[in-house]
């Protein structure tokens, strides 16, 4: 059925869905077949990083609580070997659990129980980068962007970012000197159109700092404003 | 300068004041010793009245002897001498000297004064006398008694003056208190009756009494510091194990319910400690049963929440999947498909507010202060809340101060609070009324800022002011509810308000709408004393409003006259 789909909106993208709840992974499948994303399921923590070998997805859907093995390691696993996007689900608000799924390298959450649209939208804005690309170059610090070619180079070395770092770099480098607020790059980077989670901007914003910048303790690149958000190094 | 002083020993004062409220043993000691004082001296002074007594009587006695056996030898003296052809004077001299040349030499004085019945004072001569020897040791009352013939023999007490006569002792002396005996004599040279006087010094019997008194003076001041110290043990005894409880209570308040009383022996004490160490026991089990109930219920509660949230999630989306589809049905299964979409946002809403109150009861809900600009925060809840007001057709006006109003609190509640006031305003509000107006007013003073939002609908009856934070209240069950409240949202706005140490406050009138305000502290920790706006509007028709503060907050007491 989500071939059938898929057909219809040929490319959209390919999810793995990794969740230890049946009817909540095949519902998930039915949707996302919907929006012409084709999908694969994965019922196990232990299975997970050899169906995302096999399945090479556009993003991985994770369940925190997993048979076999947690979702922050599967989650630490797969960032280890890729920048795909990850969205975690998560069936508890509390700060500390997110904050760990977000520090372990993914990329967005939804909290259960989620609306549909909503998750849509979180994968839409995740995937969105099928759009044709611009030949653009933009500098940030000593740091030069190729937009199209989606990567950072310092001189002669190449800095490996996840597509979301590359995102945020982006959108900071594009407006030099002018303070974005967290409200703003949420809206930039993530796609979200109402309030969230200020703490996404947060752990990414180091985890960034933490792969561009000489001494992540003494940012030079990514400059935070107190009180009002960040904005790019001259 | 005296001010000065004042300030200087005031501490000193206070913590002595301080020390004596406290303690059980100063005031003990204190008033034991103070006591104990009182019934020294008390015996003390029997005692030295009673030794006093018994030596004058004692001495009285010996003396009116000795005069009884003078005045025998001078009868017979006189008897033996021949009544006539002697002078009278000479006769004076010869019974006289021999009893003053006695006195002198046994520590008498001795006074012969007379003749009676004449009228001539003592003092204006005439009389024989122990040299040195003033005559007004003399009493004047005995003198009188034996102002005439065959008066009986007499004692008094009086005080020896010895004349100066240049010589220095004693000169200047305080009278020797004395006995003075008087007994009267007829001389058989001229017939008259003589009295003579004998002044017996009490010197010894005053050594012995002083003998006795510093005695007793320094028994008693050796006994006070002994009592004292007395005292000072004993009650140590009782207060050491009575301290050693207030430790170990205060101890157990403060968390620490394994903490024990030391058992030693059957007496009070040990009873008592005894005793409260069953009590520290019992309490400790039930506090454990408690809190092991609590943390069951609570563990369930989240539980129960969680297991929800994925079944819930696979039904939400099946449901949206169906409402999406429902031009497709027929009428009747795609209503079906309307009804399950509306519900199950009323289930999630429920959901999130009891994962929401679940958090607050487990003491799990933690601030997350910011600078927040409540302006910012008023515009951004009545923006959202716009479609609400349309629908119901109520006009949301909000007064803003010329300054903008900041506060240091947790913007994600203070604006879940201020939506869910604005949201129930609108909800509570005359619909369709073009009078009415959803007033949303701000105000801001150096410590405190606050949000008061006004509707003019049915209003509160009186005593429902207080009621309106419970959980799942309902003013009139049979009231339908517009937008799909849980029961819940007062009541977390009011956990919101409290997380911050601010207060939630309704105010209401059947038929003259409702207001609710909202006030917190301007610094978070800083105590709240009044908030800048009043609780009762303006537009208020009659004083007698039920105002009724939200539990557990404190209404400063004028607020409620204004």
């Amino acid at each position: 059925m989500s071939a059938a789909s898929a057909s219809a909106h040929p490319g959209r993208g390919r999810v793995l869905i990794v969740d230890d709840d049946a009817p909540l992974a095949e519902m998930l499948g039915i949707v996302l077949g919907q929006e012409g994303f084709e999908s694969r399921v994965c019922h196990r923590g232990d299975v997970a990083l050899g169906a995302f070998r096999d399945y090479r997805p556009d993003l991985v859907l994770l369940d925190l609580m997993l048979p076999g093995k947690g979702g922050v390691d599967v989650c630490k696993e797969i960032r280890a070997e890729s920048g795909v996007p990850i969205v975690m689900l998560t069936a508890k608000g509390d700060t500390v659990d997110v904050v760990v799924g977000l520090e372990s390298g993914a990329d967005d959450y939804v909290v259960k129980p989620f609306k549909p649209k909503e998750l849509v939208a979180r994968i839409r804005a995740r995937v969105r980068r099928t759009e044709p690309p611009v030949a653009e170059s933009v500098a940030i610090g000593d740091l030069e962007i190729d937009v199209a070619g989606h990567s950072v180079r310092r001189g002669e070395e190449e800095i490996p970012l996840t597509p979301l770092e590359f995102d945020l770099l982006v959108c900071l480098a594009r407006n030099p000197g002018q303070v974005l607020t967290r409200q703003v790059l949420l809206e930039e980077v993530w796609g979200y159109h109402h309030a969230a989670d200020t703490r996404l901007v947060n752990v990414h914003v180091q985890r960034l700092r933490s792969k561009v910048e000489h001494d992540p303790e003494h940012p030079e690149i990514v400059l935070t404003v107190r009180g009002v958000g960040y904005k790019a190094g001259s | 300068m005296l001010h000065d002083a004042w300030r200087r020993v005031a501490p000193a004062v206070r913590r002595a004041l301080t020390f004596w409220r406290r303690s059980i043993q100063a005031r003990v000691v204190v008033s034991t010793v103070l006591l104990s004082a009182v019934v020294v001296s008390a015996v003390g002074w029997i005692l030295l009245q009673q030794t006093r007594q018994g030596l004058l009587e004692h001495r009285v006695e010996l003396v009116l002897a000795e005069v009884e056996t003078e005045m025998a030898e001078a009868r017979t003296r006189l008897a033996a001498a021949s009544p006539t052809g002697v002078a009278p004077g000479r006769q004076q001299r010869d019974l006289v000297e021999p009893i003053i040349d006695r006195g002198d030499s046994r520590g008498y004085s001795v006074v012969l004064a007379g003749p009676e019945g004449q009228d001539v004072p003592l003092s204006e001569g005439g009389g024989v006398y122990t040299s040195g020897l003033d005559l007004v040791s003399v009493p004047a009352d005995l003198e009188a008694h034996f102002d005439g013939v065959g008066r009986t023999t007499a004692w008094t007490y009086t005080g020896i003056v010895r004349r100066g006569d240049g010589t220095a002792a004693g000169s200047d002396d305080e009278p020797v208190p004395a006995v003075i005996v008087g007994s009267q004599v007829q001389l058989p040279a001229d017939g008259r009756t003589y009295t003579l006087y004998y002044l017996f010094p009490l010197t010894e019997e005053q050594e012995t009494l002083g003998l006795v008194t510093r005695a007793l003076f320094t028994a008693g001041v050796l006994l006070l510091p002994l009592v004292a110290g007395i005292g000072w043990l004993v009650t140590r005894q009782v207060v050491t194990p009575i301290r050693m409880a207030r430790k170990v209570a205060e101890r157990i308040a403060a968390g620490r319910l394994q903490e024990r009383l030391q058992v030693s022996g059957e007496d009070d004490i040990a009873r008592l400690a005894y005793s409260f160490n069953q009590m520290a026991t019992n309490l400790q089990r039930q506090i454990r049963q408690l809190e092991e109930l609590s943390w069951v219920q609570r563990r369930f509660v989240s539980d129960v929440s969680h297991e929800l949230r994925t079944p819930l999630t696979t039904v939400r989306m099946a449901s949206d999947l169906l409402h999406d589809a429902r031009t497709d049905f027929d009428p009747a299964t795609a209503r079906s498909a309307e009804l399950l979409q509306a519900e199950l946002d009323r289930f999630e809403n429920l959901l999130v507010d009891l994962l929401e109150i679940s958090r607050f009861d487990a003491g799990g809900a933690v601030l997350a202060p910011e600078d927040v600009n409540l302006d910012d925060v008023v515009n951004r809840v009545v923006t959202a809340a716009q479609p609400l007001a349309d629908q119901r057709g109520v006009r949301v006006v909000v007064e803003h101060p010329d300054d903008p109003v900041r506060v240091e609190a947790d913007g994600r509640r203070v604006e879940r609070i201020l939506r869910n006031l604005v949201t129930n305003a609108i909800d509570h509000a005359l619909a369709d009324d073009p009078t009415e107006v959803v007033v949303v007013r701000l105000a801001s003073d150096d410590d405190a800022v606050a949000v008061s939002v006004r509707d003019h609908g049915v209003g509160l009856a009186p005593g429902e002011a207080a009621m309106v934070f419970n959980r799942f209240w309902r003013a009139d069950p049979a009231r339908a509810r517009t937008s799909g409240g849980t029961g819940l949202g007062l009541a977390i706005a009011q956990e919101d308000a409290h997380l911050h140490g601010g207060w939630l406050q309704a105010w209401g009138r059947t038929g003259q709408g409702a207001q609710f305000r909202l006030t917190l502290p301007r610094h978070l920790g800083a105590p709240l004393r009044h908030s800048p706006l009043p609780l009762v509007p303006e537009d208020a028709v009659s004083s007698d409003a039920a105002v009724v503060p939200g539990p557990g907050t404190v209404v400063p007491p004028r607020e409620v006259e204004r």
